[in-house]
């Protein structure tokens, strides 16, 4: 069962408060995502680390339920 | 604590300077984000090993818990953690990749 965008963004505004979710579902299929996410929390810290923190919102369902999320994170 | 998959990795992030962990072959990718990553090695123009974790499934689950990251490609240089394939496009654009591996000394393509 894939997941829906505003499950998506939910989770994501749940663990970063103050974020900013731009979702695009790029296939119309409700399985395959892109994602621009701005958020304050990202201020100093790596890709690796914005993007850890982006996965771990949406607890280990990425890679799992969520195959596809081209990610973009911005320091906002 | 010895992890015998983690041992595996170890031995191929640190034997050879670039690899990528991914969804079929460099020549074959069987994943669209997978396919990203090899054209941006290959534009790169450095030797890299290509791990197909499709063809592998111990590696598969490994690679996720060594790095802690959830998703397939992985990028590792010189035995450190990169990114997936947005962090590679990310840094291809804004150049930082092609100084990343220039200043890490990797081998060109052959």
């Amino acid at each position: 069962m894939p997941m829906a965008a505003a499950d998506i963004e939910s989770a994501i505004l749940a663990a970063l408060p103050g974020a900013r979710v731009e979702i695009t579902d790029l296939a119309g299929d409700g399985d395959h995502y892109a994602a621009v996410v701005t958020a304050p929390q990202f201020a100093g810290l790596s890709r690796v680390a914005q993007q850890r923190l982006v996965y771990n919102a949406l607890g280990g369902r990425m890679g799992g339920v969520l195959h596809a999320l081209k990610l973009t994170t911005v320091v906002g | 604590m010895t992890n015998p998959v983690h041992d595996r990795i170890a031995d191929l992030v640190n034997s050879n300077d670039v690899v990528l962990f991914m969804k079929g072959t460099p020549f074959f990718p069987q994943c669209g984000f997978s396919s990203t990553a090899v054209a941006i090695l290959e534009r790169l123009n450095v030797a890299f090993e290509g791990v197909d974790v499709l063809a592998d499934q111990e590696i598969r689950q490994g690679i996720k818990e060594y790095s802690d990251w959830p998703t397939i490609p992985q990028l590792y240089v010189k035995g450190e953690f990169v990114g997936g394939s947005d962090i590679m496009m990310e840094m291809f654009q804004a150049g930082e990749l092609q100084t990343l591996v220039a200043e890490a000394g990797v081998k060109p393509a052959a």
